[in-house]
């Protein structure tokens, strides 16, 4: 992946658009509740050429790809009952998913994570639970309002895996700056989609 | 446990990114592990990873692919729809000797059974067999009272988290729990200052960096 450009890409985020309604969290909990086939095959449809498409951008080939995404979608079936919809959606839950499997794959070394069993904690009931696809059009219009030097960080960290020293070579600036772009991004995307409701 | 010293915003991002070292990301999960408050914000950032993801342009998939799941799928157990979540202790982390899960995969579930090596009489260390491709290393210190690491800056990020005792720098009072997360526009001179043994997790970004800092670093300083 490192003969691609520094967030060549960028453009594409510009790109994004809200995909049709569906409720991916309820067909998650019914894979959860009742192993059912076909929330699973619903979800596969959608997600599976997402994940696969995410694991490409990693810089992985494309037999590994298919592997990694086929791999992912079966923890979607295995974890399905660790998933809590107040907690995440649906399509972060399976970048998480995607993410680990990709890493372990590359690092042949478990990605630390924080421990899907400790997200048993008392659900917020103040936060107001709505449906994924109204959460996700809002974040989507939220990053495409990012200034682009915003939107590339972002990209770059999540498209290309780049590390922030890493991106601080890339581009030629300075690590400080590169984290304050980050945080003002992430601030940024994070306020918008809590106060725009 | 009353932790007062967060994740850096743009940290966050980066473990839930993924674009982060083994070793960052290590002591990056094992604080979240530890804080409630961060386990909240990094479900925020992991949301960006969500929404990108619904947003990408579907790659192509093999034809046969949904097949081989669904038939996967057969072979594996048949276990009751909802099954039930490990009990946790809720406590777990109350116990400032118990270990974040995360660092359990390296090191099993107490801090007692890690084996040290001296750099000096009051200063340890135990190195942590992360791999990573810049070479970041990962590895617990073990300070005794009074003693002080030299001042240093660093040109990438470093991250510390304390994970019994207390040591204090130019920034603040580090106690079990908080994370110091520092890029090189800090200078600082940590000097422990509990009254047992202080115990962290540190992790830095290039090896080379920290090499030199472990070369020089830690001269103990007697007394307050
Ligand atoms: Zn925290």
């Amino acid at each position: 992946m490192d003969n691609k450009p520094p967030g060549d890409e960028v453009e594409n985020i510009a790109m994004i658009r809200p995909t049709t309604a569906q409720d991916w969290s309820a067909l998650l909990e019914r894979v959860a509740e009742e192993r059912d086939r076909s929330s699973f095959v619903q979800l596969f449809q959608h997600f599976a050429p997402r994940v696969k498409s995410y694991i490409l951008r990693l810089g992985l080939v494309e037999s590994t790809a298919e592997e990694i995404m086929q791999e992912t979608m079966l923890s979607v079936w295995r974890k399905a009952h660790l998933y809590h919809r107040k907690k995440a959606s649906a399509s972060t839950w399976i970048f998480t998913l995607a993410r680990n499997q990709s890493i372990d794959w590359m690092r042949k070394q478990k990605y630390p994570e924080y421990g899907l069993e400790e997200w048993h904690e008392e659900p917020d009931d103040s936060k107001d639970e709505c449906a994924d696809s109204v959460l996700t059009d809002r974040m989507i219009k939220a990053i495409n309002t990012l200034p682009e030097n915003q939107a590339q960080v972002i990209y770059m960290s999540f498209f290309e895996g780049r590390s922030h020293t890493d991106i601080s070579d890339r581009l030629g600036v300075p690590l400080g700056s590169v984290k304050s772009r980050i945080r003002l991004a992430s601030e940024k995307l994070k306020h918008m989609w809590r106060d725009d409701v | 446990m009353n932790v007062k010293h967060h994740l850096d915003e743009a940290t966050l991002v980066s473990y839930a990114a993924g674009s982060m070292s083994q070793a960052m990301a290590l002591v990056v999960a094992c604080h979240i592990a530890m804080c409630p408050k961060c386990r909240e914000r990094v479900k925020d950032s992991e949301a960006i990873g969500g929404m990108l993801l619904e947003g990408l342009q579907p790659a192509a998939i093999k034809g046969d692919a949904l097949d081989s799941v669904l038939a996967a799928l057969d072979n594996e157990p048949s276990v009751n729809a909802a099954i039930a979540p490990t009990e946790i202790h809720r406590d777990r982390a109350v116990d400032a000797r118990s270990v974040p899960a995360p660092l359990q995969d390296y090191i099993g579930g107490s801090l007692d059974t890690v084996e040290w090596r001296t750099i000096v009489p009051g200063v340890y260390y135990h190195d942590l067999p992360c791999k990573s491709e810049r070479g970041g290393v990962s590895r617990l210190l073990r300070i005794a009272p009074g003693k002080a690491m030299l001042p240093h800056s660093h040109d990438g990020n470093e991250l510390t988290l304390i994970l019994q005792g207390s040591f204090s720098d130019e920034v603040g009072r580090f106690t079990a729990g908080d994370i110091a997360d520092l890029d090189g526009d800090i200078e600082h001179q940590p000097l422990v200052d509990s009254e047992v043994d202080c115990i962290c997790l540190i992790a830095t970004e290039a090896p080379l960096k920290f090499s030199t800092l472990l070369g020089k670093i830690v001269q103990p300083i007697t007394g307050f």
